[in-house]
């Protein structure tokens, strides 16, 4: 029903623009009056008038309409009386939402039988409702927009700021992702700070994030002491970095000062093919092909590492950063003034000298707003670290132990089915919250190191 | 003045003498090994590419052909036809496994034992049943017949053809038994046993065993996700980057949509995960593991990059274009709308088809509305549960059978593949329509 509705939109939108296009003809009178607008636009008009109420009260129902039915149709199970002492209405309900309802093409229950009664009914109802409304609109919207025709109306006009409008709600798409990302954060996450102080959260240095089977269990509340999770995703951070900035930024140098016009074309290209490739790739690569050579070289020299270790998972990171260092690094340097060097080559310095003595400190703000940038996408890459990096939340600075970071934990809480009211699945929300906050720090900062640089030379 | 002269007269000399010699030569030391170092990164970045894509070849080869042995068949109808109508549903629950054991029992009649032959048995795959009872549905008049069959191998005997490793492990440490070896090479030796393309692998779903399991599912998941990501992200981006570009007066409600637009672009995939658990699935109860949700979450976060590209795409469009349309009479919406979005068009849709690409690669964001899920059914429309290509590679890459290696990377080689094909296609289009202006 509600599907008919949604493919009837598009028609009563035709016949709106054909209407009132041709209300706005036929007032020209074969070119004998001057109309304001274009024929067409008269037809926006009134496409707009008639097709946008039946959209948005679609779109409301689309919202709504599921919560609605399933209210009604609970109302209806509960004072039918045949619910057994173990059944809810909300359960039985879900039943027939997921297909369970019938047991071998009989009803489970008899309240199973009156639930899926009730929610076609009132499927049936509101969809009937529902349509009345959308035509009424329709057709109110479709008349009253054709009764305001006439040559003097200044229909483009309109059209242009309904249009003008649209798009501004469009771009407002932008600030209401942030606004609903930091608020889902921020709920679940202040529903978590009830459970367990945030003192405990930040500084705490125990991390099992157990949840207990019974109520008398030993530890049952599980310990949410973050401080080994940040500390692994720094370590892993720091193992990727230490291979991405010398190698990304030593790249870009090269290819920028060094390199022949036809090594630069075909070397470009094949560097950002690192960046193209997708970050799961990069995670089996480590977990099946990395992690397995480093353990058995780390054996062949008589040292233990654990089959998830650190640096496979920061390897893999680094290399996959590389591109990202090496051309933001290359913008950076291409915006130091040629003077700048010509300047320090006339002088008899080798270029070697010329690029570590006068255009890397020239570069340099662009270049730390790089690394800073290439941090933080470290710090939120998730599927290198959840595929070859541990789930044992570990305190160490040992590249070949299993440790853990933020990004895995959110991953490792919120995979499979769970309970939205324990400790556990919150602390995913709070540590998800920690680390928004932490990348869009590294990201303004990286910004305002950037602009000031930016400052000296324009 | 006579003391600069003095200094001037002596330069040369310093110039001559051996310690500025040593220091030049030092100097250009120095300069070769900055540059072999810059040579040392690039070689590095490029052998790690060459490592992974290599790797993800060697690995992949298994995954795309198969084992199976030849077996003559007894096509019994007692069995294969229980109810003896030849209808869909008898010809559907035929005891298919008795008929293959009875051509493995044939093939090797030396093999008495129950429990051998219970082992002889576990040599074919699951699938091999399968394939029997869609023969014989297709071909009922086989019935009673006595025909060759080629019956599917299982993925350890797979694995053993390939490397012929197992016999090098202690029998208490493999799958596979010294007796079930044996067999396998006197099959082998007989000219039973033969390798063929493995079709299966791009026809069918997911599956437990690996000698089944293919990627069909995860590419219809990962293409319907990626229509409502386009459906959501390309207008709304577009819309947005013509007002911002075009219209937007320069406010503080504007500047802050711009520096939002950048924040977002930078903020981490598996965020945009965690908001599309808490507002879609738990606010708007929609549901979970659907591609309707994963695109929903996928075009959120293209969103920034589609507006972006399309921005620069509406900003290098020449200014004389606009000056002329309003010079003849234009609107500025006209101007806009009718001239400056048509030339700036290929570049919104390069733009629009690399976010879409970043979209198919993206897993972190899937995990967390619960595309994870073991689904063998393909998907049929948006709401039905589906998993994606890359969390379909997370998957076998995480499954513990060692087939699913060559699995997993013969999904990556699918999911390089299409990523390919897409950032050809908008090379090309960059290409093709941009030269017109």
């Amino acid at each position: 029903m509600i599907g008919w509705l949604w493919l009837g939109l598009p028609l009563l939108a035709a016949f709106a623009f054909w209407s009132g296009r041709n209300r706005a003809l036929a007032l020209t009178d074969s070119d004998r009056v001057e109309i304001h607008s274009l024929p067409a636009h008269y037809g926006q008009l009134v496409l707009v008038w008639a097709a946008l109420p039946p959209l948005l009260i679609l779109l409301v129902w689309a919202a709504i309409g599921g919560s609605l039915v399933d209210g009604w149709s609970t109302a209806t199970v509960e004072a039918s009386g045949l619910l057994g002492a173990d059944q809810t209405a909300a359960l039985v309900i879900a039943d027939v939402h997921s297909g369970m309802s019938l047991f071998d093409g009989e009803d489970a229950s008899p309240a199973h039988g009156v639930a899926r009664a009730a929610i076609e009914r009132a499927r049936g109802l509101f969809g009937a409702g529902l349509a009345v409304l959308v035509a009424v609109a329709g057709a109110l919207g479709l008349s009253f927009a054709r009764r305001r025709i006439t040559p003097h109306l200044r229909a483009r006009n309109q059209v242009e700021k309904i249009l003008g409008l649209a798009l501004m709600a469009c771009s407002i798409v932008a600030i209401l992702t942030t606004i609903g990302i930091v608020l889902s954060l921020f709920f679940e996450a202040i529903r978590f700070f009830r459970l367990v102080s945030p003192l405990d959260f930040f500084f705490g240095t125990e991390w099992s994030p157990q949840t207990a089977l019974r109520a008398d269990q030993v530890g049952s509340s599980g310990s949410f002491g973050a401080v080994p999770v940040f500390a692994g995703t720094l370590l892993i951070t720091a193992i990727a970095m230490s291979i991405s900035i010398p190698v990304g930024l030593m790249s870009a140098i090269y290819l920028a000062f060094y390199a022949s016009e036809r090594m630069r074309t075909w070397v470009k290209p094949v560097l950002e093919i690192i960046a193209g490739i997708p970050t799961v790739v990069w995670g089996s690569f480590a977990a099946l092909t990395l992690g397995p050579l480093i353990r058995g070289f780390g054996e062949s020299v008589g040292l233990d590492v654990a089959s998830e270790s650190a640096l496979a998972a920061g390897i893999a990171m680094g290399v996959m950063i590389i591109p990202f260092v090496s051309s933001l690094s290359d913008d950076a340097l291409n915006a130091v003034p040629r003077s700048l060097r010509e300047g320090s080559l006339a002088m008899g310095a080798t270029d070697s000298e010329t690029i570590r003595r006068v255009i890397l400190p020239a570069a340099l703000p662009g270049i730390v707003g790089a690394f800073l940038l290439a941090i933080s996408r470290a710090v939120g890459e998730t599927m290198i670290v959840v595929m070859a990096a541990g789930l044992a939340a570990n305190l160490t600075a040992n590249p070949f132990a299993a440790v853990t970071t933020v990004t895995v934990q959110i991953v490792t809480l919120l995979v499979g089915d769970q309970e939205f009211d324990s400790a556990k699945t919150l602390a995913a929300f709070a540590l998800g919250l920690t680390l928004f906050f932490a990348t869009l720090a590294l990201n303004l900062v990286a910004l305002a190191v950037v602009r000031r640089y930016r400052e000296q030379y324009e | 003045m006579s003391e600069s002269s003095d200094s001037g007269s002596a330069s040369p000399e310093a110039y001559e003498a051996e310690a500025a010699d040593r220091r030049l030569r030092r100097r250009y030391t120095v300069e070769r090994v900055f540059r072999a170092a810059g040579l040392l990164a690039i070689a590095f970045a490029l052998s790690s590419l060459f490592a992974l894509l290599g790797s993800i070849l060697y690995e992949s080869g298994a995954a795309f052909t198969e084992y199976s042995v030849r077996l003559d068949l007894d096509l019994d109808a007692a069995d294969l036809d229980p109810f003896g109508d030849r209808s869909p549903e008898s010809l559907a629950s035929g005891n298919a496994s008795a008929v293959l054991r009875r051509g493995l029992a044939g093939e090797l009649p030396d093999v008495t034992d129950r429990s051998e032959k219970r082992a002889l048995a576990e040599l074919l795959s699951v699938g091999a049943q399968y394939d029997l009872l869609d023969f014989v549905e297709a071909h009922p008049d086989a019935l009673g017949s006595r025909l060759e069959f080629r019956a599917l191998l299982s993925d350890e005997v797979d694995l053993e053809l390939r490397s012929s490793r197992a016999s090098e492990v202690a029998e208490m440490d493999r799958k596979l038994s010294d007796a079930q070896l044996a067999w396998i090479a006197l099959l082998d030796e007989r000219g039973r046993i033969e390798k063929h393309w493995n079709l299966r692998f791009l026809a069918s779903g997911d599956s437990r065993d690996p000698e089944l399991a293919g990627v069909q599912g995860a590419i219809r998941g990962s293409f319907l996700t990626l229509l409502v990501t386009l459906l959501l992200s390309f207008p709304v981006g577009v819309a947005a980057a013509i007002y911002l570009e075009e219209f937007a007066p320069r406010n503080r409600l504007t500047d802050l949509i711009e520096v939002n637009i950048n924040n977002l672009a930078a903020v981490p995939s598996i965020v945009f995960g965690l908001l599309g658990l808490a507002v879609f699935l738990n606010l708007f109860g929609l549901p979970r593991s659907a591609p309707l949700v994963g695109g929903m979450v996928l075009g959120l976060m293209t969103l920034p990059t589609v507006i972006i590209a399309a921005r620069a795409a509406l900003s290098a469009v020449p200014p004389s274009i606009r000056e002329a349309a309003l010079g003849v009479g234009a609107s500025p919406t006209q101007a806009v709308l009718h001239h400056i979005v048509p030339v700036a068009l290929p570049g919104i849709l390069t733009g629009t088809i690399i976010g879409m690409a970043r979209a198919l690669g993206e897993t972190a964001p899937l995990l967390m509305i619960g595309m994870v899920a073991f689904i063998v059914d393909l998907p049929a429309g948006p709401r039905d549960p589906s998993t994606v290509l890359p969390v379909q590679i997370y998957l076998w890459a995480e499954a513990p059978e060692r087939a699913f290696a060559s699995r997993t990377a013969a999904a990556i080689l699918v999911l390089l593949g299409f990523l390919v094909t897409m950032n050809s296609f908008a090379v090309w289009v960059r290409r093709r329509f941009e030269s017109r202006v």
